[in-house]
């Protein structure tokens, strides 16, 4: 489609504004040389065009609402259209994140901080764990909260040695990632043949330079480790701190709370158990859970509710890591995370999980006779095929999720985890029925079967979709990053 | 109401297929933990209606009828009506981050047009998709001039927003830097340009500033920032973009990295988010910066498309040496924004920007001819100016919520001797009437 800029003429406009009610300002308060030579080359279109524009955009895009969609380690589930109605309402979006910080400003933001105060109960008691921080706006940013608060724990109690965190190999970018930036060296733990982390392999490296484990759980296998709470004992046996990743606690949640398993801090990417909407990539939210003894180290500002039942926002905490984020985090999609929370309940989470590990498992049954599995175990809420035997006839895993795009199928995510060759990551979550993942599965079949008939078919695709197969080589080398 | 598809018949059918007689044979199957709570504390399942009831209950607690001249960073601006529905497309809002090109052209071409905007706004030629807020994208800005210049040490000009040196601090106390924060008297509403110049050595990664100010003040640091970047150092400027539809653009002032918070171009100010990081550069550092970035592409048949590119820098690559850990980032915001910024237009956002400058003087006549009330510097300003009054700021913020005023942001917060001041901030929204409104109220609590 052409560009918006190329849209549109020269003085056409989509909104008015309001006749200037007060006197103008005379020009030469602001001099010249202030003054930006000629207004920036922003779209001259009509709201029509604006619309229209971004409308055909947006039929562009396969979403959760038109297409099946299992995006593993995404947890791209239903986004109730309930939440996006309460969390628009005036009353919420309207207040100035400032408001409380004005005196007795609290008293003018009672619903807001009553909603943040019960999502970070409601929160704390899934997870299993002391409190909560809502102010992540990230899952990644949620890591580099707790691990920062580990930094935090260990130099206030002098041990400051510690520089060392531990990252299985089968862990999502963002942990190492995230390591450096909190100051740490990262360094890889190897997996044993099961997909868990090898024990041996975890005592070698601990030691007193070691400040952390960041596991992810269920792991990116989407296994769940069966030395989860042996290794949590090791780490802590060294002085050191166990940090769960809960991308993957839509499998678990309302039955294992991470927090009574050992784990010192997790982080939920609302954006996937929670049914928030991912926006295309964010915004999300990432509230990390922390035990006991993490407590003094939370970001600042915190919510409490005093005796008489009212709200309000605390700063003094000297041990505190300060502010993650501007205010108190993502508020309008914790809000969609609240009502959720409060529409699913108790039953309702216990029933999520079930579900989306039925699904997964039922999804794997159907297609192991067809793609092979580095791993031959029960998966829980994600199931990882290897597209190893359709490699040799020159098949690749992006050739078949280019083949599911062509039938109207969301392609799993591919190449992770990095230890599983040709990976292929499916998680079909809750939201979705056994016909979708009957459907879903025969098309994966006939792709299978047209591996060993036709491999070139397969390869050629997609054929159907608005562009076919970039040049991201070409696009990498010689980037065109915007039109100016 | 869990959301659930299959019935019970089905979950039979399905459980007998992987050969298990029930949900807990498949729990056990999967070597997953017996149930380790009771969640007696959760409450259960409400529906719809009910939960509907009780979050309009608490709308209905919030105050949200306060004439606003709170701004700080976070401005209350006019949003239009189509902005909301066109981000509420299903498939612009219920899509992932676009891994799979061929199914994500509505989102790539979006971002790739966002991109363009913000270059066009600042004045840059290169943008990335989106960081978290503007105090996180100061922060990565830093990080990043850190990278290029393998330097350690960081100027920071005085009114860069206290809100964004919170942020800064947090983020930079685990790494290995120091930063030197420049120091003016508390009667300036100025960013100390000569002492920015003079705390800039040839070990110093960047100088970070912000214009406007967090005071309002508006200065051209064309001259020291040729001077600051002869020492090697890199010049990073965060800025306000409403602002810059009028303003001098970083770009011509020679910055090398520009971010800022994108909140006032189409965002509800929703209690603290979520908002927009934005974070510009130029063509020789692009390689060099965090986060998601689209470039354009060609399919074999030669039609042209877009991708995300250059993810060797990114940590699904690169792990621990990636430029950043962002992976999910503030993707719909930056649709806002672009929608925000098409909507208004090339001449809308101006007239924006010209209603606010115009409002502002207005506010700042009628409320510094109030007895013992007087506006704190000189510098040009846009949108904000600081007033210093007879009494005590925070307490007169506080009659004036009263009488249904958000009065400003005391300063007193973050500026202990500053604490009869007041940052008062005024946009297009508000009217003559307003604003007549607030001053009548200010000088009856000042002088009644
Ligand atoms: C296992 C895992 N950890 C962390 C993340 C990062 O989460 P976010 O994208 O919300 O920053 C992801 C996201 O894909 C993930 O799958």
């Amino acid at each position: 489609m052409e560009l918006i800029f190329k849209l549109g003429a020269p003085g056409r406009r989509g909104v008015t504004l309001p006749k200037c009610d007060v006197p103008r300002h005379s020009d030469n308060d602001l001099p010249a040389t202030l003054r930006r030579s000629a207004p920036a080359g922003l779209p001259e279109v009509s709201e029509l065009e604006a619309v229209r524009h971004f409308t055909l955009l947006s039929r562009q895009n396969m979403g959760v609402d038109t297409h099946f969609y299992p995006l593993g380690s995404c947890t791209m589930k239903y986004n109730p259209k309930i939440n996006e109605r309460l969390s628009a309402l005036p009353g919420f979006t309207d207040q100035h994140p400032l408001l409380p910080q004005l005196p007795e400003g609290g008293a003018l933001c009672q619903g807001s901080l009553e909603a943040l105060y019960e999502t970070e109960r409601l929160l704390s008691d899934l997870m299993g764990f002391a409190a909560t921080t809502l102010q992540p706006m990230a899952g990644a940013n949620g890591e580099l909260t707790a691990i920062t608060m580990f930094a935090a724990y260990h130099k206030s109690r002098g041990d400051e040695r510690r520089r060392i965190m531990l990252v299985p190999d089968a862990a999502h970018g963002t942990n190492p990632a995230s390591a450096a930036m909190a100051g740490f060296e990262s360094r890889d733990i190897p997996s044993n043949p099961e997909g868990d982390v090898d024990l041996e392999g975890l005592q070698a490296m601990l030691g007193p330079e070691v400040a952390g484990i960041m596991l992810t759980c269920p792991n990116t296998l989407g296994f769940f480790d069966h030395n989860v709470v042996k290794v949590i004992e090791m780490v802590h046996q060294a002085g050191a701190l166990a940090y769960c990743d809960g991308a993957n606690f839509n499998a678990i949640v309302g039955r294992v709370r991470p927090g009574d398993l050992g784990f010192d801090a997790m982080h939920v990417n609302v954006h996937k158990t929670f049914s928030t909407p991912h926006g295309g990539g964010g915004p999300g939210a990432g509230p990390v859970g922390v035990c006991e003894r993490l407590v003094p180290f939370l970001p600042k500002s915190r919510i409490v509710k005093d005796a008489d039942g009212t709200y309000r926002l605390e700063y003094n905490y000297p041990q505190s890591i300060g502010y993650i984020a501007p205010f108190y985090g993502n508020f309008s999609v914790l809000l969609r995370t609240y009502v959720y929370l409060l529409m699913c309940g108790r039953e309702g989470f216990r029933r999520i999980s079930e579900n989306a590990v039925l699904n997964a498992n039922y999804l794997r049954e159907r297609l192991a006779p067809y793609y092979e599995q580095k791993y031959q175990r029960s998966c829980m809420h994600e199931c990882v095929l290897s597209a190893s035997r359709q490699s040799a006839k020159g098949v690749r895993a992006l050739d078949i999720a280019k083949a599911l795009l062509d039938v109207g199928f969301h392609a799993p995510t591919i190449y992770f985890p990095l230890i599983v060759p040709e990976a292929m990551m499916i998680e079909p979550t809750e939201t979705e029925s056994k016909a979708t993942i009957d459907a879903f599965c025969e098309v994966m079949i006939a792709i299978a079967k047209a591996v060993e008939t036709d491999p070139d078919s397969v390869k050629r695709s997609p054929q159907t979709m608005p562009i076919g197969r970039m040049d991201e080589v070409a696009a990498a080398r010689n980037p065109v990053l915007a039109s100016l | 109401m869990p959301f659930i598809a299959n019935t019970e018949a089905e979950r039979q059918e399905m459980l007998a297929a992987i050969g298990c007689s029930d949900l807990e044979q498949l729990w056990e199957k999967a070597a997953a933990p017996k149930p380790t709570s009771d969640f007696a504390t959760l409450p259960e399942g409400r529906s719809e209606l009910e939960v509907a009831r009780h979050l309009t209950h608490l709308a209905g607690k919030n105050a949200t009828d306060l004439v606003c001249f709170l701004g700080m960073g976070y401005y209350d601006h006019f949003i239009p009506a189509a902005v909301g529905e066109i981000i509420g497309r299903p498939g612009f809002y219920t899509a992932y981050t676009p891994y799979q090109a061929e199914a994500s052209q509505g989102t790539l071409q979006a971002i790739f047009e966002w991109q363009s905007a913000i270059c066009r706004l600042t004045g840059m030629s290169v943008a990335n998709a989106s960081m978290y807020d503007g105090g996180t994208a100061v922060f990565e800005a830093m990080a990043m001039a850190m990278r290029v210049t393998r330097r350690r040490h960081v100027v920071v000009a005085a009114g860069l927003s206290p809100i964004f040196r919170n942020i800064l601090k947090c983020y930079s106390d685990s790494q290995d830097c120091e930063i030197t924060d420049i120091v003016l008297g508390d009667d300036d509403d100025r960013s100390g340009q000569e002492k920015v110049l003079a705390a800039v050595t040839d070990k110093t990664a960047c100088a970070i500033v912000q214009y406007p100010n967090a005071f309002g003040a508006v200065e051209d640091w064309t001259k020291t920032i040729a001077a600051v970047k002869e020492a090697g150092t890199l010049a990073v400027c965060a800025t306000y973009p409403t602002a810059l539809a009028v303003l001098k653009t970083p770009g011509d002032m020679g910055f090398d990295i520009v971010v800022g918070e994108g909140q006032p171009l189409g965002m509800p100010l929703s209690f603290g988010g979520p908002y927009l990081g934005f974070m510009c550069t130029d063509m020789k550092l692009m390689r060099r910066m965090p986060g998601r970035i689209v470039g354009q592409a060609q399919d074999s048949s030669g039609r042209t498309g877009y991708v995300l590119t250059m993810q060797a820098r990114e940590q699904h690559i690169r792990r621990s040496g990636a430029m950043s850990n962002i992976c999910s980032n503030e993707n719909l915001c930056a649709l806002t924004a672009l929608v925000y910024m098409t909507l208004l237009g090339r001449q809308g956002l101006v007239e924006v920007a010209e209603l606010c400058m115009d409002k502002a003087r207005y506010a700042l006549a009628k409320l510094t001819s109030i007895k013992g009330v007087r506006r704190i510097g000189s510098q040009p300003f846009f949108n904000e100016f600081v007033l210093e009054l007879p009494k005590d700021a925070d307490e007169v913020a506080g009659r004036l919520v009263e009488k249904g005023y958000a009065a400003g942001f005391p300063l007193g917060r973050y500026y202990p001797a500053r604490k009869n001041q007041i940052l008062v901030s005024v946009t297009e929204k508000r009217t003559q009437e307003e604003i007549n409104g607030f001053a009548n109220a200010m000088e009856a609590v000042l002088w009644s």
